[in-house]
């Protein structure tokens, strides 16, 4: 609270983002411990947590007072105008300490009380197993066991502590493997198929230079494609694009001059770029740097692939370029395709999917086991790796399977969410998108197959929503081994349960669990199967999307039908009930005249109940915006007429007519 | 049509009644063939027998939920209701508002515009000698029609040829005695010229030209620039091809996307046609439309603001009958524009997909607002296919001229009869049909804005899944109309077996 200067501005103006002509509500702003929150005059609430402000703005005063501009992770941007420059200067002075934290204890999640007892909360945390899940795969079996080498985190600090290994790949291998791997992180087990006994592993790139070979390593990887009884070879997937390897390795250790001339000099040659000259070249290139990839020479059997996803410096200007574009006024239609086209973003979302198709087909198709890494083996494995075993197994379409999708290949093996998504104040080069493409080729599927999915958008929105709140522990810090030290677990909530008990806003209304033909995905690539993420990208632009939600009123009515059928039982009984008693009672008075039965009357007004509860069909199908109340252009037909001689304005997101 | 038909709310109760020297007295207020009657039911206080005749105008007012209507009579005497109700108080003023519209059979003979249809809509005060004169006036001899009729506003779209004006500035009284007659005193109205300012400056040489400010000083003029003829070709045919490639890389297919500029079309006519809905339903003036011809996108931009202001267009019979109206008999030439599509490499001429762009636009729509239409996707598909090649006679021929001289009616069948039949019309149902009465504004802004899919990917991709889906979707539907009888007959059923228990109880 030592921030808060102050915590009260009133006649603040919210404008409008994309209205052409400074459209504006008037309200007042608050400061609390963890939220910015505006209250417009018309009551409506906008809450702001300080852990989503990505950056704070305050621009050149202007006669209507200080703007602030608010830009959020989940995509939200919000201009303020505050009347007095001093409280501007305070409330911007505020923001800029409150959403950046330099201590993780300081985060919402250790703040943050759901009004669990201590149980429900270990039970929370406890929802998700992942010990369970590799039973769930079919590991331990006679090919693959739990290794116990990373139990006290001395071989791999971010790694977790249980990891599956080959059973013929004793401790000695493992150790000997992981000296040879960037950061320790040797090769494990990601993924098992059980039906084709097929495995998907990862870990980081080796540090192969010159000639240096690592034994452990090469008996590491025989072991992985041995554990594989039916096919020989396995194929080792290297998700960096071939260029970057050299170049960047290049620059770094900046070795051998002769590397660097040559390299770029064939960079410039598009023609012999796919040569097998250039392939040796490049090969030589990172070895001779220290790191890169494996020699397929070394290693029995393996195939080698690049498959080309960018890194995190390009992606995060990817994702800044896009967000660019679409904040700019009356955008027009080719600036539109042409910024997204510069971006590169969907680009790289096809790249991410592109490799875990990959991943599936070797499996499916090949029947080979596929290891994966990039550099570290934290964000575009784990694109790679998650996206894969989705395509691959329908349970991680479910929404419990998601979670355990999630908890396993992004959080266990360390995917650095608190860097990546810049939770503290630290260095904003390492702040990058991996997961949020994560969850759009995800949203890709299901778009491609909308009857797959037990979730739906909401649900991918959620968890992006979540993933920079800092309200649950889940994730915080950049490994377990960090997240044990923090003691997530006795301070913080999961996210999961919270979740689940929500469940049926995640709910995709369309899903069909019972269709085998969906246990593997395979997904169409075509450039012109990659769209632009709307409901991301501008969720709180409400303006821009569509006025009535058919998902909406499917869901609703799914709902319905389960409520309706259950009317039906009841009814049916009801009326066995009372047919059983009419013929009863025929019996009982002809038998005994004098007893009555017992008063219809309780029953009768059980049955008027039902009927008000019955939902009417109408009810289901709001109209949002098209109502005259809430109708954003309704202001604008007095500013039409008052902007008489040269310029009409039209605000649909658009467009200024001069006469 | 006798008055009596026209009133929709025949009585209102609470109504107060001011007028001159009289304190103001609430009542009831009864619409009768000839008489506007308030009376206050009370013995001693004169009631109001006003003949229909006698009003001379109208204004109304609302504060809230309370209406008002200020009638002024011809004896200038003016008198004020106050009307709680925003419906009532619309209806009694639509009611008692006399029509400024009347059909013209000049065209009879397709002799003064041959692209017109032989019966017109044209302002009552206007004789035929008139319409002939501005005829003359007119591009194609296509003078100001009605188009589209605001209920809510009593606004109207009017569409016609661009005038005839010439370098010389050439005017015509009659031409502008005809569209100041659609408006009312002291009332303005807008002329949306679908060229740009500049195009519209060049028309000049040829002949044409634009409405001049200083002849038409009731309208504002206001050009919102829509592409025409081989632009809109060489559009659509990079566009399919762009679709049609799947060897693309990201880069390469979007910025075919952007290159080929259908998408921008598609933004320049829905916000041409958002500005003239706007016109109408907010700003409350009356709009006349017109490009060069008046056969293209000016048909574009009338018939979609249909759409986004009246929930009829929206409707299977009433988008069919807006298509009737604003396409075939309005005279876009069907025949010339459709002649071929886009593999053709043969020197296009008079091609142009202007219908297809229409279609593509009310899909936009469809998609941002997809409970308000009671036809789907499908329809719009089945609708371009025809439009290009059918056995059916509805889109064949120029204008209802050709048509008539061709003998359609006679000789070939209309799609319409073809498409209405029940088994036919079931796949082109919207299962989520539930009528909307409100204005519909839709987003124009490009990430608003979709490929459509359903045509331009139609044959690149399967869409197995998403037609499942579909299916789905439909069988939720039908399921829940179905659960719903059930129940609706097993409640009876209880009821009555209660009934006779409780009969059976007292006796």
């Amino acid at each position: 609270m030592e921030h808060i200067r102050t915590t009260k501005v009133e006649q603040v103006k919210l404008l409008d983002r994309f209205a052409t002509n400074n459209k504006s509500l008037t309200g007042t702003l608050y400061l609390t411990a963890t939220h910015l929150l505006f209250i417009d005059s018309l009551q409506k609430e906008t809450w702001i947590l300080h852990h989503h402000i990505a950056s704070v703005e305050k621009l050149a005063l202007t006669t209507s007072g200080c703007p602030l501009v608010i830009q959020c992770k989940n995509f939200r941007i919000v201009h303020f105008i505050v009347p007095r420059e001093r409280d501007c200067h305070d409330i911007y002075n505020s923001l800029l300490q409150l959403s950046k934290q330099a201590k993780y204890e300081d985060l919402y999640a250790f703040s943050y009380n759901p009004k669990q007892n201590d149980s429900e909360r270990l039970q929370g945390w406890q929802l998700i197993d992942l010990a369970e899940e590799y039973k769930r795969m079919g590991v331990p079996n006679s090919h693959w066991e739990l290794s116990d080498a990373n139990q006290e985190y001395k071989i791999c600090e971010t790694y977790p502590r249980e990891l599956y290994v080959p059973w013929t790949a004793k401790k000695t291998v493992i150790v000997g493997s992981s000296k040879f791997r960037s950061k320790g992180r040797f090769p494990v087990l990601s993924y098992y198929h059980q039906d084709k006994k097929a495995a998907i592993c990862r870990c980081s790139q080796p540090l192969s230079g010159f000639s240096a070979r690592c034994m452990e390593d090469e008996r590491l990887l025989e072991a992985i494609s041995k554990a594989n009884p039916v096919n020989c070879y396995m194929y080792v997937v290297d998700t960096r694009p071939k260029h970057r390897i050299q170049s960047w390795w290049a620059t770094q250790k900046d070795i051998g001059r002769i590397i660097v001339r040559t390299s770029s000099k064939i960079r410039n040659d598009e023609k012999i770029r796919e040569s097998n000259e250039k392939k040796r070249l490049n090969a030589m290139a990172n070895r001779a740097a220290g790191k890169g990839y494996e020699n397929e020479d070394n290693y029995s059997s393996i195939r080698f692939q690049f498959v080309g996803i960018e890194n995190i410096h390009v992606m995060r200007s990817s994702l800044q370029k896009l967000l660019e574009v679409n904040g700019t006024k009356g955008l027009s239609v080719n600036d539109f395709y042409s910024g997204l086209e510069s971006s590169g973003w969907l680009r790289h979302i096809k790249a991410v999917m592109d490799a875990a198709i990959f991943l599936a087909r070797a499996i499916m198709v090949e029947n080979a086991s596929v290891l994966v890494h990039c550099s570290d083996g934290w964000d575009r494995t784990s694109q790679v790796c998650s996206l894969g075993s989705l395509l691959l197994d329908s349970y991680y379409r479910t929404i419990r399977g998601f979670m355990v999708l999630i908890e396993k290949d992004w959080i266990s093996f360390g995917h650095k969410f608190s860097e990546r998504c810049g939770h503290l104040d630290g260095d904003p080069k390492e702040v990058s998108p991996v997961f949020t493409q994560f969850l759009e080729c995800v949203w890709h599927l299901t778009e491609q197959f909308p009857q797959a999915f037990e979730f739906n958008e909401a649900f991918l929105l959620q968890i992006h929503e979540h993933i920079h709140s800092c309200q649950f522990g889940n994730f915080l810090g950049n490994c377990q081994k960090e997240r044990e030290e923090l003691k997530l677990k006795e301070k913080t909530y999961s996210l999961w349960p919270f979740l689940l008990e929500d469940q049926k806003k995640y709910l995709n209304p369309l899903y069909s669990s019972k269709s085998h033909r969906f246990i593997v995905l395979e997904p169409n690539t075509v450039s012109f199967n990659f769209k632009f993420w709307r409901n991301m990208y501008h969720q709180f632009d409400q303006t821009l999307h569509p006025r009535q939600s058919v998902f909406n009123i499917i869901m609703n009515m799914n709902e319905q039908n389960k409520q309706l059928e259950k009317d039906i039982k009841d009814l049916e009984s009801k009326i066995k009930q009372r047919k059983n008693k009419q013929t009863d009672d025929i019996l009982t008075k002809e038998l005994l005249h004098s007893v009555h039965p017992e008063s219809p009357t309780l029953k009768t007004s059980l049955c008027f109940k039902e009927q008000t509860r019955l939902p009417v069909n109408d009810s289901l199908r709001t109209i949002e915006g098209s109502s005259p109340a809430d109708n954003r252009y309704s202001e604008y037909a007095e500013e039409f007429s008052k902007s008489e001689p040269a310029v009409v304005s039209l605000e649909y997101g658009v467009a200024r007519m001069t006469c | 049509m006798e008055f009596a038909e026209l009133i929709k709310t025949p009585r209102v109760d609470n109504v107060v009644l001011h007028r001159p020297f009289y304190p103001a007295v609430e009542g009831t207020l009864c619409l009768t063939g000839h008489h506007l009657i308030l009376s206050s039911r009370q013995d001693n206080t004169e009631e109001l027998w006003l003949l229909h005749s006698n009003i001379d105008a109208i204004d109304k007012r609302f504060v809230g939920s309370l209406g008002t209507i200020i009638i002024k009579c011809k004896d200038f005497r003016i008198i004020q209701l106050d009307i709680p109700g925003m419906e009532e108080c619309l209806n009694i003023a639509s009611s008692i508002e006399t029509s400024q519209w009347r059909l013209s059979y000049v065209n009879k003979e397709f002799a003064v515009c041959p692209t017109y249809p032989p019966i017109v809509i044209v302002p009552e005060s206007i004789d035929d000698e008139t319409l002939r004169k501005v005829a003359t006036f007119r591009h194609g001899g296509r003078f100001p029609v009605l188009s589209y009729y605001h209920q809510k506003s009593k606004r109207v779209i009017m569409r016609s040829g661009q005038p005839l004006t010439g370098t010389n500035g050439r005017r015509c009284k009659e031409d502008e005695k005809l569209i100041n007659a659609t408006l009312r005193a002291g009332s303005r109205g807008y002329i949306i010229d679908t060229r740009s300012l500049n195009v519209a400056q060049q028309a000049r040489a040829k002949g044409g030209g634009f409405e001049q400010e200083a002849h038409y000083p009731q309208w504002r003029r206001i050009h919102k620039s829509i592409e025409r003829y081989h632009i809109l070709q060489e559009s659509l045919i990079k566009l399919v091809e762009a679709c049609n490639d799947q060897t693309h890389n990201m880069d390469r297919w979007l910025s075919k996307l952007e290159a080929s500029n259908w998408l921008t079309h598609i933004k320049e006519i829905l916000t041409a046609a958002c500005l003239v809905a706007q016109c109408i339903d907010r700003e409350e003036a009356s709009v006349l439309i017109h490009g060069t011809e008046g056969t293209d996108s000016t048909l574009q931009v009338t018939s979609l603001a249909q759409i986004i202001l009246e929930p009829r267009s929206r409707t299977i019979r009433g988008f069919e009958a807006l298509i009737e109206r604003e396409w075939l008999q309005a005279g876009h030439p069907f025949q010339q524009r459709c002649a071929q599509s886009a593999y053709c490499n043969t020197k296009q001429k008079w091609e142009a997909p202007v219908f297809l762009l229409f279609l593509d636009c009310v899909w936009q729509i469809l998609r941002q607002f997809p409970c308000s239409f009671e036809f789907n996707e499908n329809f719009l598909i089945m609708l371009f296919e025809h439009a290009y090649a059918s056995q059916f006679g509805t889109f064949l021929g120029n204008s209802e001229s050709e048509r008539c001289k061709l003998k359609l009616q006679q000789k070939t069948m209309s799609l319409w009869s073809w498409v209405n039949q029940p088994s036919k019309l079931s796949k082109y149902t919207n299962p989520l049909f539930e009528a909307n009465n409100l204005v519909i504004w839709p987003s124009v802004a490009p990430q608003s804005l979709l490929l459509w899919e359903g045509i331009f990917l139609r044959w690149n991709r399967s869409s197995k899944y998403l037609d499942e889906a579909y299916e789905e979707m439909v069988n939720i539907i039908e399921y829940n109309k179905e659960l719903q009888a059930k129940v609706n007959i097993l409640r009876r059923q209880l009821a009555e077996l209660e009934t006779e228990d409780e009969m059976q109880e007292s006796p």
